[in-house]
């Protein structure tokens, strides 16, 4: 060490400056922690904002107000040999008229009409018909109140807002305390919510033609877009020869995965419906476009997942006279498929949420029965939602709400089931 | 009809699996030398020629068939009903006849069109069983030449093999086939655009006036076609979300990589993957019940003139929509910096805060910058936030508490009703979708140009 013999070099700063120095280095190394703490927490908090929003909008509509009413099936208005064509409106204003103070004038009769939801009559006609032997005597319901009242029940309309502000007069008000009082009003699981297709009254307005939809498009989806990626997949990573065609494959692959949904509409709308002639709205051209915008996320994860599986596989294989086909078709895919269906499972999840293509290709319809086929026009859960947030009804805001937890339920699921599939069949080498 | 020939395809198909490895076992069981393919090739082999053929011509059929009635009832009707008629009454005319044939009566029909129904209806049904005879033939026909060709010293792995690779190439270049769609059908209705309007008018236009009359009878603007203030709308909404999301990612990649503890990163990982996975249309949602509202109040507040679709609300939750994708982004660049740069500066006594930003993130610069194009290029993508949260009517401003318009927006608002494909109101949206592709396809190339130029320098 013959640094030893060195003269010593005199510091250039003096301590005080040096500690004030070093204060500012700490300093400035505490607010870029607080920086990243803040962004972190903004970020946090405003996913918490949404969900805490959404379910707290969400909530009421998983249960719906219903009123137990004493429907008189006279004979008079429903002949038994006949039920199907009974007058079933006069049925309805006369167990509402027996349910109620008797109404002073035309206009306070109509309110009273308001309180169950317009498809009432509908309600009575199909049970009567399921249930013929009821003519004559009294058929008692539980019918869903109509949606001003629902709110009322739920306390979105707010009872201290002056008349003039709110959309329930007094009247009608006293009429359904009345009917509170005589406990004939309760709040059950709103299965309608899920069993219902959708409606212009939102108190009977459910999901089931949009989760029909959804259904029948991500299983068009999945039957084109699997196997062509799978086989798209192993061809470009263990067969494809190096040249510039092949390359231009994968470019243009990575640059589908880019491109905005909205283009894909605009080619489902050009080609699948203007050129094939293919029918607007239905559940197989949107599954067509879905399927094209998975594709590429289905041909990178199952490249990847080739791509995990060691070589020792292959070259043992090989050494047992396998040919090239049956080493890859045999032995690496099988051992890849985990990987696949992970991946799979979660672009099939991306293309559950995706709205824009959907909406291009007329899936935002108004349709009140669930599609039978996948030629039958529908919406999606995620167009249905679309419809609903831009219904101006009150009531399809808690429904628009609802809808959205259904879809992230949905998500949540597939989701978690990839992460098991992952967890449980995976194998690390 | 069309299900069930798929069924008896599939059965068949199946069934002459059976018959040719029966075949190949039979060679194995006769002794002598050995065959040069396994008996399930032989079944493969002859299950390939029953059932692909039986599909493709099935597949076809059924794609053509309804043009081919069409053109032949069009033929068939007498002239009074055809003559001088436009391609579009002739559609009319044909799904008149076809509701009446399917039992869709508005009005009395006259004599011609229910015979031209009859004759329709006795069409369609001849179709449908010379159909399935030809399908059944061609399985036949595949049965025999399959059947045929087996012999022990047959190698019909290598024809199994042949095909399966030649499915394998077609559905690679289905993803080509793809983009050339995109690229074909908007350039195509993109060029009958600018045949009602000249080019230099959409790209460099003030004024955007699309909702003209496609039917004589809508009462409606007389049109004008000039993208400008969209594309303004556009850029000033992405531009608002970058805004937010750049610093908000790129701080929590840089806490997540640098300060954050195995407990912390398992918590906001999945946080922000969750943040990623939500539908658009939830975010449209929430910018229209949460933050619009909230920015109106706060500019009422400030005494500020606030548009109730402002595009403050829009840009705001398009940031929070692309936070997740900068900070993964980020995160991967920042890790791709080799660790002996961030050891050796730390070693020279730097804080860690001095590490990340003069040497790590400079290293990681391109890889960042190359991440926020990508952003941005999505940022310009993205449509149902927009839809839902910003305004229709394209103003020239760039004042954030404006409505303004995007070009998605436009897209789906003259896509939505009626569209009619020889009206520029509809193939205006063609144009944008086109000038919307090309932008983020050139922003994509740049940003992996970038993202791979600075990757091979560590590499």
């Amino acid at each position: 060490m013959t640094d030893a013999a060195a003269p010593a070099v005199p510091p250039l700063r003096s301590a005080a400056a040096r500690a004030a120095l070093r204060r500012r280095r700490n300093a400035a190394d505490f607010r870029l922690r607080l920086y990243g703490v803040i962004a972190i927490s903004l970020a946090i908090g405003l996913l918490t904002i949404l969900v805490a929003t959404l379910a707290a909008g969400g909530y009421q509509a998983f249960v719906q107000t219903h009123i137990r009413v004493d429907f008189p099936i006279g004979a008079d208005n429903v002949s038994p040999a006949d039920p199907a064509k009974g007058n079933y409106r006069h049925v309805v204003k006369e167990a509402v008229a027996a349910l109620l103070p008797p109404a002073a004038n035309p206009a306070e009769a109509r309110q009273m009409g308001q309180i169950l939801t317009a498809n009432t009559q509908f309600f009575v006609r199909d049970a009567v018909l399921a249930n013929p032997a009821v003519i004559g005597g009294t058929l008692t319901l539980e019918v869903p109140a109509a949606d001003i009242f629902d709110q009322l029940n739920k306390g979105t309309i707010r009872r201290d807002t002056p008349q003039a502000n709110r959309r329930v007069s007094d009247a009608q008000i006293a009429w359904f305390d009345a009917l509170v009082a005589q406990g004939r009003v309760s709040t059950p699981f709103n299965w309608g919510l899920f069993f219902n297709a959708d409606s212009r009254f939102p108190e009977i307005a459910g999901l089931s033609g949009a989760i029909a939809g959804s259904f029948y498009a991500l299983l068009v989806c999945f039957v084109i877009s699997f196997p062509t990626g799978i086989a798209a997949a192993v061809y470009l990573e263990e067969f494809a020869p190096r040249n510039r065609w092949t390359d231009l494959i994968e470019v243009n692959i990575n640059n589908l995965a880019a491109v905005p949904s909205i283009v894909f509409g605009l080619l489902g709308l050009a080609v699948f419906i203007q050129s094939f002639g293919l029918p607007r709205s239905a559940p197989l051209v949107g599954g067509l476009v879905l399927a094209l915008m998975t594709l590429p996320t289905i041909i990178i994860v199952t490249r990847n997942a080739l791509k995990a599986v060691p070589p020792s596989i292959r070259e043992a294989a090989y050494g047992m006279g396998a040919s090239p086909q049956q080493v890859i078709l045999h032995h690496v895919l099988p051992l890849a498929l985990p990987g696949i269906l992970t991946g799979t499972i979660i672009g099939l999840a991306q293309a559950l949420g995706e709205t824009a293509p959907l909406l291009l290709i007329g899936m935002n319809a108004f349709i009140t029965s669930p599609p039978g086929g996948v030629l039958e026009a529908s919406t999606a859960l995620p167009t249905q939602i679309y419809i609903w947030a831009d219904s101006p009804e009150r009531g399809f805001v808690a429904r628009t709400s609802a809808g959205i937890l259904v879809l992230l339920g949905f998500l949540l699921v597939m989701n978690a089931i990839a992460i098991f599939l992952r967890q449980r069949l995976e194998r690390r080498w | 009809m069309f299900g069930y020939l798929l069924l008896a395809i599939l059965v068949l198909s199946t069934a002459a699996f059976y018959v040719g490895r029966a075949a190949g076992r039979r060679f194995v069981a006769a002794g002598g030398p050995n065959p040069h393919s396994l008996p399930g090739y032989h079944g493969l082999f002859v299950a390939i020629w029953v059932g692909v053929p039986a599909l493709v011509l099935v597949l076809l059929w059924v794609g053509f068939q309804g043009a081919v009635i069409d053109a032949l009832l069009v033929a068939s009707l007498p002239p009074p009903l055809t003559g001088g008629a436009s391609p579009a009454q002739l559609q009319l005319l044909l799904s008149e006849i076809k509701n009446v044939a399917g039992g869709l009566i508005f009005k009395e029909p006259s004599a011609e069109i229910r015979a031209a129904a009859d004759t329709w209806l006795r069409w369609s049904e001849i179709a449908r069983w010379a159909m399935a005879v030809v399908a059944l033939a061609a399985m036949t026909l595949g049965l025999f030449i399959g059947r045929s060709r087996l012999a022990p010293r047959f190698r019909a792995r290598h024809s199994v093999e042949r095909f399966t690779s030649a499915v394998m190439i077609l559905c690679s270049v289905i993803a080509v086939l793809v983009t050339v769609g995109i690229i074909a059908s908007l350039v195509f209705e993109s060029l009958e655009f600018f045949r009602f309007v000249p080019l230099h008018e959409f790209l460099f236009g003030l004024r955007w006036e699309p909702q003209i009359a496609i039917r004589p009878d809508q009462v409606a603007g007389s049109g004008a076609f000039g993208a400008v203030p969209v594309f303004l709308g556009t850029l000033l909404i992405a531009l608002i979300a970058m805004v937010v999301a750049v610093p908000i990612g790129i701080f929590t990649a840089v806490y997540l990589v640098e300060y954050a503890g195995e407990r912390v990163r398992s918590i906001v990982k999945p946080a922000l993957e969750m943040l990623a996975g939500v539908p658009t249309v939830v975010y449209g949602f929430f910018a229209v019940l949460t933050v619009a509202p909230a920015i109106r109040e706060a500019g009422g507040l400030l005494g500020l003139a606030t548009s109730p679709n402002s595009a403050l609300a829009a840009g705001l939750v398009m940031g929070i929509m692309i936070i997740p994708f900068i900070s993964s982004l980020a995160d991967d660049a920042i890790r791709a910096v080799p660790r002996a740069l961030c050891d050796g500066s730390l070693a020279m006594g730097a804080t860690r805060a001095e590490t990340m930003t003069r040497v790590v993130l400079p290293a990681a610069l391109p890889g960042i910058a190359g991440g926020i194009l990508l952003a941005l290029s999505r940022a310009i993508g993205e449509t149902m936030i927009v839809v839902m949260a910003a305004g229709l009517i394209a103003s020239l401003t760039v004042n954030p508490l404006d409505s303004v318009t995007t070009v998605t927006v436009q897209i789906v608002t003259l896509l939505i009703g009626d569209t009619a494909f020889d009206s520029p109101k509809t193939l205006a949206a063609f144009a944008l979708g086109l000038v919307l592709f090309l932008v983020t396809l050139g922003l994509n190339v740049w940003a992996l140009s970038i993202v791979r130029r600075y990757r091979e320098q560590y590499d």
